[in-house]
């Protein structure tokens, strides 16, 4: 309450609160009144503090644009530069693991289990990167566009010299004269076969794989495959390897083992492309690569890997 | 000390007063961090490379705003090592300075698309933004199969690309002009490209949604997907020395 009679001493006219020995803002509204506080001496220290810190900072660190550009500060520091400096102390970091791996030839890579072992940790973290968009983050692939890597079906060879070899040059890729290539005719759209004929191929393909029994029918078709898929598939469609032809005998189809997809891969081929990351990649991540691919399960050993 | 809490009593039982100030202090904060910007040299780099975009890649850039593909991708790789590893060389300012709006960005639900032109084949983009989860299983984006369906029907290129030329982007007479003819002949296989190369150097020109019968918003939005981040050769020589003589950022 102010009342005037029980105004004690007063500062400028500002009435000195009894209870706290502290002065009032010196306005009232309805008898209520404010205490003029001071702040408290540690905050104030700390709010000193930073200003202090803040023109340290503007001293050290980019900080005043000027005319034609900002003061780059007295440490030099730019976001760019560290990065720089963050990417050679990582990559100094490994750099004699990958000299190791890089002086080492891949056949000999699973003799040093060291080496091999930081090549797949490797390999892992650039297949993330560069892989899993086509191949799938288990390296599974999808079914009628891109082939698992972690079975034991390999279309141009599953040993790490080969594996190697698919990801530098890749496959199809125009422009790379040791890239995998191959082109299966389009039986049906070009021609050569006709529609009953391909049908008949497909039951002889479908007994390959006790998918269907023999039939008339697969006999007469057994006779055209000779004729024209036995080349590259092999007599008993077991695939061909310097072609990229698939192993038809096996319970694993890329494109489809049902009748109609069979009968649609005869009629149009397909062929597959996948880019030569020898354009884009370091020759050691490309190893680290072929390492990584070929510890997911189906990595073949070298005495196994002769044309079949 | 008295005095000035006085005058600041005034200031604080004058509301015109008060917001007077307050916008002058405010001010103070947006000359000194916003204007330097437009005159300061360092705030874009000297990069060879950059230039507008064609009409088709401007017309899926127009898709991809119209679908909101900037709610979950941005288009601004940070200098950080992290990003860089993950994504390519950090952005430079320089790439997105015909971007109007631009579409920078650091929250992301999906990754960044700063530099995902030439990283996938026309047909891995086709079949992912048919059907997201058939290339990659744990994917949470949205179908827009319906892209495919659609005839690019972008109205007149023509006054789009004035419109652009008018905050900025360097069009020639004959860009603006031939806009509309530019559009077709980027995605299509048979006509004759040289002219359309000429003036958009290392403009990519083919079907893009393997439909070649077809001018679909697919093909526009591919288009657009394929030439971002290349415009720049990053990590050639002169643009590397260019960014290590920097400072002041």
């Amino acid at each position: 309450m102010a009342d005037a009679n029980n105004v004690p001493a007063s500062a400028g006219g500002k009435r000195i609160d009894e209870a706290t020995g502290t002065s009032t803002v010196g306005h009232e509204w309805d008898g209520i009144e404010e205490l003029d506080t001071p702040m408290p001496r540690w905050w104030l220290w700390t709010f000193y503090l930073t200003i202090v810190f803040a023109i340290g900072y503007m001293v050290v660190y980019p900080a005043v644009p000027l005319l034609d550009r900002a003061t780059a500060g007295l440490w030099g520091w730019t976001s760019r530069g560290e990065l720089a400096r963050e990417t050679k102390a990582a990559n100094d970091g490994r750099a004699g693991l990958l000299r190791q791996i890089a002086a080492t030839p891949i056949e000999q890579l699973p003799g040093k289990p060291e080496l091999m072992q930081a090549a797949v940790a490797g390999g892992r973290a650039a297949f993330r990167v560069n892989c899993v968009q086509c191949h799938g983050a288990g390296a599974a692939g999808v079914a009628g566009l891109y082939p698992n890597l972690a079975d034991d079906d390999w279309l141009w060879g599953g040993n790490l010299v080969e594996i190697e070899r698919t990801i530098t040059h890749g496959i199809r890729q125009p422009g790379d004269d040791q890239t995998r290539t191959s082109l299966m005719p389009s039986f049906g759209r070009d021609g050569m076969l006709t529609a009953a004929q391909i049908d008949d191929v497909v039951s002889h393909v479908r007994t390959l794989s006790g998918k269907e029994q023999p039939s008339a029918a697969s006999a007469r078709g057994a006779q055209t495959f000779a004729d024209n898929c036995a080349a590259c598939h092999g007599p008993a469609g077991q695939g061909g390897r310097p072609f990229g032809a698939p192993n038809l005998a096996d319970q694993i189809w890329l494109y489809g083992g049902s009748r109609e997809t069979i009968a649609a891969s005869i009629h149009s081929a397909h062929a597959g492309v996948m880019p030569a990351w020898g354009q884009r990649l370091d020759p050691v991540t490309i190893k680290m690569l072929a390492a990584y691919v070929h510890s997911l399960g189906g990595g073949e050993e070298f005495d196994a890997a002769g044309p079949r | 000390m008295s005095t000035i809490v006085q005058n600041h009593k005034k200031l604080e039982r004058n509301v015109s007063l008060l917001g007077l100030f307050a916008f002058v202090v405010v001010a103070i904060g947006g000359i000194v961090e916003i204007a330097p910007l437009f005159w300061i040299d360092n705030t874009i780099e000297q990069v060879k490379g950059v230039r507008p975009y064609t009409p088709l890649e401007q017309a899926g850039r127009d898709i991809y705003v119209r679908e909101g593909c900037y709610v979950c991708h941005s288009q601004m790789i940070r200098p950080f090592r992290d990003e860089v590893e993950r994504y390519g060389h950090y952005s430079l300012a320089a790439e997105s300075m015909y971007d109007h709006p631009f579409q920078w960005g650091s929250k992301r639900t999906g990754p960044d698309l700063a530099r995902v032109g030439g990283r996938y084949s026309d047909e891995w983009h086709v079949q992912h933004l048919k059907d997201p989860r058939a290339v990659v299983p744990e994917s949470i984006m949205p179908p827009y199969a319906f892209l495919a369906e659609r005839e690019l029907n972008p109205g007149d290129m023509t006054a789009q690309l004035t419109a652009l030329y008018r905050v900025g982007v360097p069009y020639t007479r004959a860009d603006l002009a031939k806009a509309n003819d530019d559009l077709k002949v980027q995605a299509d296989p048979e006509a004759d490209t040289a002219d359309l190369l000429k003036r958009y150097p290392k403009a990519q020109a083919r079907d893009f949604d393997g439909d070649p019968s077809r001018l679909t918003e697919m093909d526009a939005l591919v288009a657009y997907l394929q030439v971002l981040g290349t415009m720049v050769d990053v990590n050639a020589a002169a643009a590397q020395e260019e960014l290590a003589r920097e400072k002041g950022r």
